[in-house]
């Protein structure tokens, strides 16, 4: 093992390298670019034994990675934003097709105006396409995760394509200290390529065409709920494995940061998590609040369970998202009010719609806006206005 | 390689239970595409007429290893299918088998872009010259002239030239075939097979749904485009053109039928007037021009 300066996007491509990655596709888009342009360089170099296709486009770019992956190889693509949107709808049908293929969205605002700064917009409008999506906090958890994320998509209980999320720039362009596993280890590790089938010459297999049963369609729609539900068990597993083999393990599907006497919760994802840390660190010893960090790390499958555990000993939750769908709220605090409330736990809930199109956030700002709300819950056992956009102090 | 019918094999890719209609020339096409490719072709088709002949999941009314796959994705789809069986060494001629849309108008950036990269495909384009799965809509590849769904009153455009912009692309094959002329197809085909790279084949393929007229006389309409001028069968390679032998005789404008044989058999074409079939058939002089220039050129 050997620690190295790396930044997000630089973890990430030694995550694809050590996952012996055959085929790469991709197309440039800040912030992901630096991801390819170091691929292509592990590729050219020797280093790595794969073929790149530099294609003419985001939406080849994922259709050329799932016929790489549908011809029986392990392939990756990585984009961001407006790419992502573009490849909407191959998203759809790799899914459909249920073949498992391993993407890292480095998360961007959409335009208009231009804008290359993170928030969450791209990655969240991709919750519904059957993909795993999950969020990182850190370079170290992007290299990790993007290996892990070859195993549980490969899974034979899952079967399903996964994205490995990290913010623009705060992760991608950021360096930090990031422990490389030898090849070796990562090869014990993760197993030869598993997926559902794989076209080959003068096997007269057929995929997609129109089917006789719209009952069979809505099962194969049941079929990846059911196969997210069952990615929950084998995500817990793979991180397990993880840690035993190199210490490092990110709790499965959320992480709960002081928790264990906890009267409030902060629920967010991605990289301002580590912010979330030093605010309820601040909080507890400046102002004694009992409060922890709810570090959601998988988006798609909706950790459900976990939210209802945390959730059950404490008085209030207070969301962060970094994305709206206008009109209605913040994802995150969506999925978590739906699921509390469907569940019969009922508690004073907030979403705080901040750090969209990039504007920063300070674990100060986060520790201002969670003092406001504990009061607020202190003084009227509720809060007085459940969604409430922050723009900074 | 003079390929005779007889000796071609028997084993069908095109089956019963498919849902093609009466007369349609994309099953003759794919069934000329086993004959030439047999067990190694793996079929990648967009959404189109095919979509729907290839019959009802679970099952299939074609023979082949077929990825459905989105519109504009097509030649990227083979392009990652390409590499792939280039890693595991596996002896596999991928094949993107699209319409005119899939070609020429949605999939036209994919196509570019895999072409220009030199992707291992063969793309064939199965033209008929609009967007017939959806209900005869005007695609680019739609002749000026030509009734559509949504030009009423006839195509005021002209046909992109879709095997020249492709022959511009410096691949090391590019042909253009006819349903009519199945042989001259599966030469085409074979040879394009046999060649590292990317290749392009754009197969004239008359609709009797969406054209109008008699599904007993796709082979004859088919046919008469060719003798008329109106579509020319030639090939490159490594961009070194030569005219095919079924169109040979009508570089001689002279020995050319006349246009309005072709078009009174067509419907879509009921409404073209005298001016119009007058413009047509500059334009047919023009395409012919371009092209034997283009051979002396390349020769």
């Amino acid at each position: 093992m050997a620690v190295r300066p790396l930044t997000g996007n630089y973890a990430v491509a030694w995550g694809a390298r050590l996952s012996r990655v055959k085929v790469v596709a991709a197309y440039p888009i800040t912030p992901q670019t630096t991801i390819v342009e170091k691929l292509a360089q592990f590729i050219e170099s020797g280093e790595m034994d794969a073929k790149m296709i530099r294609v003419e486009s985001e939406h080849s770019a994922l259709a050329a990675t799932f016929g790489a992956a549908a011809g029986g190889v392990r392939a990756f693509t990585a984009t961001s934003s407006h790419g992502l949107m573009y490849m909407h709808e191959m998203l759809w049908w790799t899914a459909g097709a249920r073949i498992p293929v391993v993407m890292a969205v480095a998360t961007r605002t959409m335009g208009p105006p231009w804008n290359i700064w993170t928030d969450h917009s791209d990655i969240m409008g991709q919750r519904d396409t059957g993909w795993l999506v999950m969020m990182a906090e850190h370079n170290q958890e992007v290299l990790d995760m993007t290996i892990q994320m070859f195993k549980i998509t490969e899974d034979p209980r899952v079967f399903l394509p996964g994205i490995v999320g990290l913010d623009a720039f705060i992760l991608s362009h950021t360096t930090e200290p990031v422990d490389i596993p030898e090849q070796e280890l990562v090869d014990s590790f993760l197993p030869p390529r598993r997926q559902p089938y794989v076209f080959k010459a003068g096997d007269p297999l057929i995929m997609g065409n129109i089917p006789s049963s719209l009952e069979e369609n809505m099962k194969m729609r049941w079929d990846i709920h059911r196969s997210m539900e069952e990615a929950k068990k084998v995500i817990q597993k793979v991180d397990a494995e993880w840690e035993r083999l190199t210490g490092r393990g990110y709790g499965g599907l959320t992480e709960c940061y002081r928790c264990s006497d906890a009267q409030y919760l902060v629920a967010g994802i991605g990289a301002w998590v580590g912010d979330m840390r030093e605010a309820v660190d601040y909080l507890r010893e400046e102002f004694g609040v009992k409060i922890g960090v709810l570090k959601v790390r998988f988006v798609r499958p909706f950790p459900r369970e976990d939210i209802l555990k945390w959730a059950s000993s404490v008085k209030a939750i207070a969301v962060f998202d970094r994305s709206v769908s206008p009109g209605s709220a913040g994802p995150l605090f969506l999925d978590i009010a739906a699921h509390l409330m469907a569940s019969g736990t009922m508690l004073p809930i907030k979403d705080l719609l901040a750090g969209l199109t990039g504007v920063d956030v300070t674990y100060e700002d986060i520790a201002n806006a969670l003092l406001r709300f504990v009061s607020e819950v202190e003084e009227m056992g509720t809060v007085k206005q459940p969604i409430e956009w922050y723009f900074g102090r | 390689m003079a390929i005779n019918i007889k000796n071609l094999p028997r084993k069908k890719f095109v089956l019963p239970g498919n849902a093609a209609c009466p007369g349609c020339p994309e099953s003759m096409g794919l069934r000329y595409v086993g004959m030439a490719l047999g067990e190694k072709a793996i079929l990648v088709i967009p959404a189109g007429c095919t979509s729907v002949i290839q019959g009802l999941a679970p099952g299939s009314g074609l023979g082949f290893p077929i990825v459905n796959v989105p519109f504009a994705s097509s030649d990227a789809v083979a392009a990652g299918l390409a590499a792939a069986k280039e890693v595991v060494g596996e002896d596999a001629v991928i094949v993107v088998w699209a319409g005119d849309g899939g070609t020429a108008d949605i999939g036209f950036a994919t196509l570019s872009g895999a072409a220009e990269r030199g992707d291992n495909v063969i793309h064939i384009c199965a033209d008929n010259e609009a967007y017939m799965n959806t209900g005869i809509q005007r695609s680019s590849l739609t002749p000026f002239g030509a009734w559509t769904t949504t030009t009423w009153t006839g195509k005021r455009e002209r046909k992109k030239d879709v095997p020249l912009i492709m022959l511009m692309h410096r691949i090391p094959y590019v042909a253009t075939a006819s349903i009519a002329y199945p042989t001259d197809f599966i030469e085409k085909l074979r040879k394009a097979a046999s060649i590292k790279g990317f290749k392009y084949i754009h197969l004239h393929a008359p609709c009797p749904v969406g054209w109008r007229f008699d599904p007993a006389k796709t082979v004859t309409v088919a046919k008469l485009a060719v003798q008329t001028g109106m579509w020319i069968l030639f090939e490159a390679e490594n961009g070194r053109i030569r005219l095919s032998p079924p169109s040979k005789p009508y570089a001689d404008k002279s020995r050319r039928k006349s246009l309005e044989e072709y078009l009174k058999l067509q419907g879509r074409f009921k409404g073209i007037t005298e001016e119009g079939i007058r413009a047509l058939e500059k334009m047919v002089d023009e395409n012919w021009e371009t092209l034997l220039k283009l051979i002396e050129a390349t020769s």
